[in-house]
């Protein structure tokens, strides 16, 4: 089951969240900071799956922004590595010409 | 007032703030407007500034004022508005607050709007939020929607009726009718959501799962759509690279092992479908491979027959060989779940596996380490030991306590020769030292003792190891206990395994000297190396002054441990010197006892003390027999249990053996050392004789920390008084001397003291000094208590003391509970 759903620029800042689980607010900013740690940390050789405390966190990083899920140990990482692409893609074509930009 | 900004020209000025001040600054002055612009009711700017707050709350800032006018907006008849109010109520409401439940007259009527665009936005928030009360009012309404023919409302009543089944479990039946045609959907989304919520029934109710098993024609169903999603051409609105809605296939395999599990007929009806999509589907992108994972997964959890599993094992071989981490690592996960089941096939990927060792990735160097021990066998142990030093040698810090343990442990079972352990060993002593477990060392000690023949080529490999480095804590320990043992046998250069090397006992007794005086070693390690020195002192022929002169240096030593030793060495140097040698004789084989507790302190006990008997002494003399089990009954069952005997030695079989726990062999610990009474040393090998002049004695060569005595029983002219000595060396240890005395003007004989704890401690009762305490006060009886407490709780005890007095006999019971703290802390 997704648990959360982060988009996360490479300073840290949230661009969006979703929580399907009752998160408290104060919790949230703490959890998005210690999540896009560790992804930060990771080099581009390692692979995309991270286990933290316990949830697993997959993630992709497109140019400079990451998108984060959260899963519990049913989910099939691979399966959910898939959905993230898809994700943008449909963004991609419903807003077309999707890019990040930090300051307008 | 101007109207108020939109969420965009608000998205923008937040991004432009280069601080968290400034951006805290901004935010709220929009609270600010937004406030007071909800206060003057304005209905057309209310879904902008709604959909502002909601921004700011995701960002992190606190937004509940916004909560009633969510409500408003749901209430409103335009379509925007709405959309806004049922996203807010998703974000900002949920079942803590009271406000939620005011909702469910809003969604109730959306649920029944001409609009679907509405219904669906109702069904959306009552599956993201709706308490249990919400569904249980509601969920009448959900499976209406449920069986309508509108795909776009079936699936979102699908996935909000998952939701209802998860609050409300009870409401399960409910929705079984409904279900019976969801899987005759064309509609991808109706059948993906389906699926899901047929997987949530399943799970959840075993009832279910057997239902569905047997009476429907499910598992036909599921294989059958299956089929049509592999075997079908090209659909553009299903497509991912070339795969025709994996999502769905996935979720089809998921249900699939649910009902597969534990179950034969389901497992042989889809064992075609399996194989067919393990072979036809393309692994060249992710998709492909996903889905193959979720295939494995399923093959691995029913009862698939034989050849599926070996498809499914080479399948995660394959993809041991893909160049992607991804891939690597799902393949090492699944493959730790199985190794178990299917040990032999997972076997055959065993070299890639040890080559995932070498891998740079973190998560997947720890997976590839736990593989490798699980496949670790008696054919394969020299190849995987050398591929497991080398991984030890290259790896990180975390792992490198794993890795050693997990290496003694797979030596230990499958080693092939003796000398092939003590090299391993050694080996992982020298490389990763300092990371290795405390008890390792007694182990490896043991383990060197019992290897007779072995004993020259171990002594001269340890002492080179350290010749030239002496810091790893665990390998000096092992190497200063193996050269105070085998001196002699190093110094006569008698190895026939290796090329003997020339060592004069000058040299021998230098590097033991610098491990003493040296700032790296601890306390522990000083002390083996002193007691190493003592030892050779018999060994070693020429350097005996040498020796005297060290251990006396010691004598004044800051260190009291190491003081206490040179002090009880000097002295038998000085008093003692004719029991010298036989005190110092070569330790004997040590049999392997059960690691459990109470031998885990023996063998530690055992190799710091310097004191070898030649026979193991069979544990304190007469036992109280009858009277044990009433002192049983006594603690009322349920406190205490009769505690194995854990030693194998001979020992007087009696039914006090029950009650009391023998720890017999830490009698063998400092007592010589500290026997002044010139009548023990010829008695050297009758114990009983041993401890009765030891009982008046401390037991351990540890000092008394000074912990106050107490008086456990005072009653009718008897008083029992309690001393405590604890083990500098074993912390759970407790040394109680109990002294017995009686004020009244007759003697009491034939005392019999008892005593019992409970559960969580282990209790060991020497021998009395006497059964007469005479009158008077005039003299005592002594006997010694020793109690392991390993969970360091309180100390309990309950005593029965029987006795002859005044002609009749006499018993009692009496409880301690006035421990002082530092007795059992």
């Amino acid at each position: 089951m997704i648990k959360f759903f982060l988009m996360v620029n490479k300073q840290g800042q949230t661009r969006l969240s979703k929580y399907y689980e009752h998160v408290d607010i104060n919790k949230r900013t703490i959890l998005e900071t210690e999540v896009i740690k560790s992804c930060l940390s990771r080099s581009s050789e390692q692979c995309s799956f991270v286990e933290y405390k316990d949830f697993k966190l997959i993630y992709r990083q497109y140019a400079a922004l990451f998108i984060v899920v959260g899963v519990n140990d049913t989910e099939n990482e691979m399966a959910i590595y898939e959905f993230i692409h898809n994700f943008v893609e449909v963004l991609d074509e419903y807003f077309s010409r999707v890019m990040t930009i930090d300051n307008v | 007032m101007p109207a108020p900004i939109r969420l965009r020209e608000l998205i923008r000025t937040i991004r432009t703030a280069r601080t968290q001040a400034e951006e805290r600054e901004m935010i709220q002055k929009e609270c600010a407007a937004i406030r007071s612009s909800f206060r003057e009711e304005d209905n057309t700017y209310r879904c902008r500034n709604v959909a502002k707050l909601l921004y700011m709350h995701m960002l992190g800032y606190p937004a509940h004022f916004g909560q009633l006018e969510c409500l408003k907006l749901i209430a409103s008849q335009k379509f925007t508005d709405k959309r806004i109010g049922y996203l807010g109520a998703m974000l900002l409401l949920d079942e803590r607050q009271d406000v939620h439940l005011l909702m469910t007259n809003c969604i109730k009527n959306d649920l029944n709007h001409s609009t679907q665009y509405v219904q669906g936005l109702a069904l959306c928030t009552l599956g993201c939020m709706g308490s249990s009360e919400m569904c249980r009012d509601l969920a009448g309404e959900v499976e209406k929607l449920l069986k309508t023919s509108n795909s776009y409302l079936r699936k979102k009543a699908a996935l909000c009726a998952v939701h209802v089944i998860r609050k409300v479990p009870e409401l399960m039946e409910m929705f079984l009718p409904a279900t019976k045609n969801l899987l005759n959907e064309k509609n991808h989304g109706v059948l993906h959501t389906s699926v899901v919520l047929l997987t949530e029934m399943c799970e959840r109710s075993p009832d279910m799962l057997a239902h569905f098993r047997k009476n429907e024609k499910l598992v036909p169903q599921l294989v059958r759509i299956l089929k049509n999603l592999i075997m079908s051409g090209y659909s553009p609105e299903h497509d991912v690279s070339g795969i025709s809605d994996p999502f769905l296939q996935v979720r089809i395999l998921r249900l699939l092992r649910i009902l597969g599990r534990n179950d034969d007929d389901s497992s042989e009806a889809m064992n075609d479908i399996l194989a067919q999509v393990a072979t036809n589907t393309e692994t060249s992108k992710n998709v492909g491979n996903a889905i193959l994972y979720e295939t494995v997964l399923t093959i691995m959890d029913i009862k698939s027959e034989s050849g599926l599993r070996v498809l499914a094992i080479n399948i995660l071989g394959r993809f041991l060989l893909n160049n992607d981490k991804n891939i690597r690592y799902v393949a090492l996960t699944s493959l730790l779940k199985t190794v178990q089941t299917d040990h032999n096939a997972v076997q055959r990927h065993r070299s890639t596996i040890v080559d995932c060792l070498k891998d740079l990735d973190v998560s997947i160097k720890r997976r590839a380490m736990e593989l490798s021990f699980a496949l670790v066998n008696g054919n394969n142990i020299r190849g995987m030991m050398k591929e497991l030093l080398y991984f030890l040698d290259s790896c990180e810090p975390e792992f490198k306590a794993d890795c050693a343990s997990g290496i003694f442990l797979a030596a230990e079972k499958y080693a092939p020769s003796k000398r092939w352990h003590i090299d391993t060993i050694m080996r992982v002593l020298t490389t990763a030292g300092s990371y290795v477990r405390d008890d390792a060392v007694p182990n490896l000690i043991q383990l060197i003792t019992n290897s007779v023949e072995m004993h020259a080529y171990t002594v001269q490999r340890l002492y080179k190891a350290i010749l030239g480095d002496y810091s790893q804590q665990p390998l000096v320990q092992v190497a200063a206990w193996c050269i105070g043992e085998y001196g002699d046998l190093l110094i006569s250069g008698q190895c026939e395994e290796e090329e003997p090397i020339q060592v004069t006992e000058d040299e021998v007794l230098d590097i033991l000297e610098s491990v003493l005086i040296s700032n790296m070693s601890v306390s522990v390690t000083r002390g083996y190396a002193l007691t190493a020195i003592m030892k050779l002192s018999t060994r070693f022929t020429c350097t005996v002054n040498r020796i005297k002169k060290v251990v006396s240096i010691y004598g004044s030593s800051i260190d009291v441990e190491l003081q206490q030793r040179a002090v009880e060495y000097n002295a038998l140097f000085k008093k003692y010197d004719h029991m010298r040698s036989a005190l110092l004789e070569r330790m004997p084989v040590m049999e392997k006892v059960t690691t459990n507790g109470p031998t885990e302190i023996v063998q530690t006990n055992g190799e710091t003390e310097p004191a070898p008997l030649e026979t193991k002494p069979p544990p304190s003399g007469p036992q109280p027999t009858s009277q044990a089990n009433d002192l049983l009954d006594l603690l009322g069952g349920n406190d205490i249990t009769p505690v194995i005997p854990t030693v194998p030695t001979s020992k007087p079989a009696s039914a006090g053996g029950e009650l009391l726990d023998l720890l017999g062999d830490i009698n063998l610990t400092g007592a010589p050392t500290s026997a002044p009474a010139p009548a023990s040393a010829p008695q050297i090998s009758q114990p009983p004789f041993l401890l009765d002049g030891l009982s008046s004695q401390p037991l351990f060569n540890d000092i008394t920390t000074g912990i106050p005595s107490i008086t456990a029983y005072s009653k009718n002219g008897l008083k029992i008084e309690f001393t405590f000595e604890r083990s500098n060396t074993n912390p759970s240890v407790t040394v109680i001397t109990i002294q017995a005395s009686n004020s009244t003007e007759l003697d009491m004989t034939d005392f019999v003291f008892q005593a019992a704890v409970p559960k969580t401690f282990q209790l060991q009762l020497l021998s009395p000094s006497s059964s007469v305490v005479p009158a008077f006060n005039t003299g005592t009886i002594t006997q010694v208590i020793k109690v392991l407490n390993p969970q360091k709780q309180q100390l309990r005890m309950r005593i029965k003391l029987t006795y002859n007095h005044k002609g009749s006999a006499m018993q009692d019971l009496a409880e301690v509970n006035n421990f002082p703290p530092q007795s059992w802390q």
